[in-house]
């Protein structure tokens, strides 16, 4: 391994307030997992951004492109019946 | 053909506002671009911590040095933020370091120039980030999506930094008549620099055209250097600064009139004739082979503890 490097990129996610969702903020480099989350501590959270930190290194994750959206998520097109505005509720009624 | 093709829904996305992301497909030449433009970005971010840096041990009271340290410390962050997002476009940051070191990369030029009193830090944070805030409000709609995300980030840490450099100008201003003088001379040294720091008038800037088309760039050079100029012309009046320009006028839509920069001076410092040019980049180098044992020992942990996980 070239010396010169700064380790593998690893991807930061952030979590704004107890109960919220991980956010992606950003990444940052480091050689193991314990320098990974001290410097997303000090890259991403000086100013009280979060409450927790998920570190994951770049190489580890799977996504879908975007350009292969179509034929990833088309199909969710024809299945409104998933959503709750698809259902006809009886005149007056209520808390449904 | 298929270029042709790509390149129409390419600019079909810019246009409709849609980002780009770094897995999209991309003319060769904005990724180019993009790679210069937010590399210079991120060096500048970088370099920029030395003229300040330069008055952490000096500065005048635990106060200031506290402000200033934290402060250097956001620039680094934007760097790193900034260099992050460039290697998206599949770059490394090695490369880009030795882009800079080899001097096949620049960084904004006002880094060249000596902060040699405590006022030019308060001439710095006022004028020159308040420079970069201008240009970086923009940017915050670029096309390319990691490079506008950094720029949101950076720009809400961006305006402690404005405040507290004109905070200090402000105070010096109320003070003796040699504090006084300090801060003329600082603002007298950083107000063209500061002009000079949104780049050439736009006849003269030729790779903006496709910047705009691409929505790299959002707005002009020179109209972003309006905006600042309009914006920081009442403020040096407030505290009682004398703007270094004897021609500089109040228009009726309430916009200033200002003299021509000098661009010779401007091009001469992009070529590496400014006055700190070859110590930015010498300090730069030193501190990066200094830091080799650190990268080394940091390798040599890593593997001894994914050894003893295997032999555990």
């Amino acid at each position: 391994m070239s010396t010169d490097n700064q380790g593998p990129i690893w991807e930061v996610f952030v979590q704004s307030k107890p109960g919220k969702p991980y956010k992606h903020v950003g990444s940052l480099h480091a050689y193991d997992k314990e320098m990974a989350i001290e410097n997303a501590r000090d890259l991403y959270t000086r100013r009280n951004e979060g409450t927790g930190l998920w570190l994951v290194k770049a190489e580890e994750i799977v996504s879908v492109k975007s350009g292969d959206e179509e034929s990833y998520f088309d199909p969710a097109d024809d299945k409104i019946y998933r959503h709750p505005t698809f259902y006809n509720m009886p005149e007056g009624s209520k808390h449904i | 053909m298929e270029i042709a093709k790509n390149l129409e829904e390419f600019q079909a996305k810019i246009d409709a506002e849609i980002k780009i992301e770094p897995k999209d497909w991309m003319p060769e030449e904005y990724r180019q671009h993009l790679i210069r433009q937010m590399s210079q970005h991120a060096h500048s971010e970088v370099i920029g911590m030395q003229p300040e840096g330069n008055w952490i041990t000096r500065s005048p009271s635990l106060r200031a040095r506290k402000i200033l340290m934290a402060k250097v410390q956001d620039e680094g962050g934007h760097g790193l933020y900034l260099y992050c997002a460039t290697e998206t476009l599949g770059v490394s940051r090695e490369q880009l370091i030795k882009w800079l070191h080899e001097g096949k990369a620049k960084y904004a030029s006002v880094f060249n120039y000596p902060s040699p009193t405590w006022a030019d830090m308060g001439a710095i944070g006022w004028l020159v980030d308040g420079a970069a805030i201008v240009n970086q409000v923009s940017l915050q709609r670029t096309s390319y999506g990691p490079y506008s995300r950094a720029m949101v980030r950076i720009c809400k840490e961006e305006s402690f930094h404005q405040r507290q450099g004109y905070e200090v100008m402000a105070s010096l201003m109320e003070g003796t008549a040699e504090q006084k003088k300090m801060a003329q001379e600082a603002f007298e040294r950083w107000w063209w620099p500061s002009l000079m720091m949104f780049g050439p008038h736009d006849g003269d800037s030729p790779r903006s055209s496709n910047a705009m088309k691409w929505k790299i760039k959002r707005e002009t050079n020179d109209d972003l250097r309006q905006q600042f100029i309009d914006k920081t012309i009442p403020q040096a009046e407030l505290i009682g600064l004398k703007v270094p320009d004897a021609n500089y006028k109040l228009l009726e839509n309430g916009s200033y009139e200002t003299s021509d920069i000098d661009w010779d001076e401007f091009w001469n410092v992009i070529k590496g004739n400014g006055p700190c040019n070859t110590q930015r980049i010498k300090h730069h180098a030193a501190a990066h082979d200094n830091g080799q044992w650190v990268r080394e020992a940091a390798i040599a942990y890593n593997e001894k503890k994914e050894q003893n996980l295997k032999s555990a």
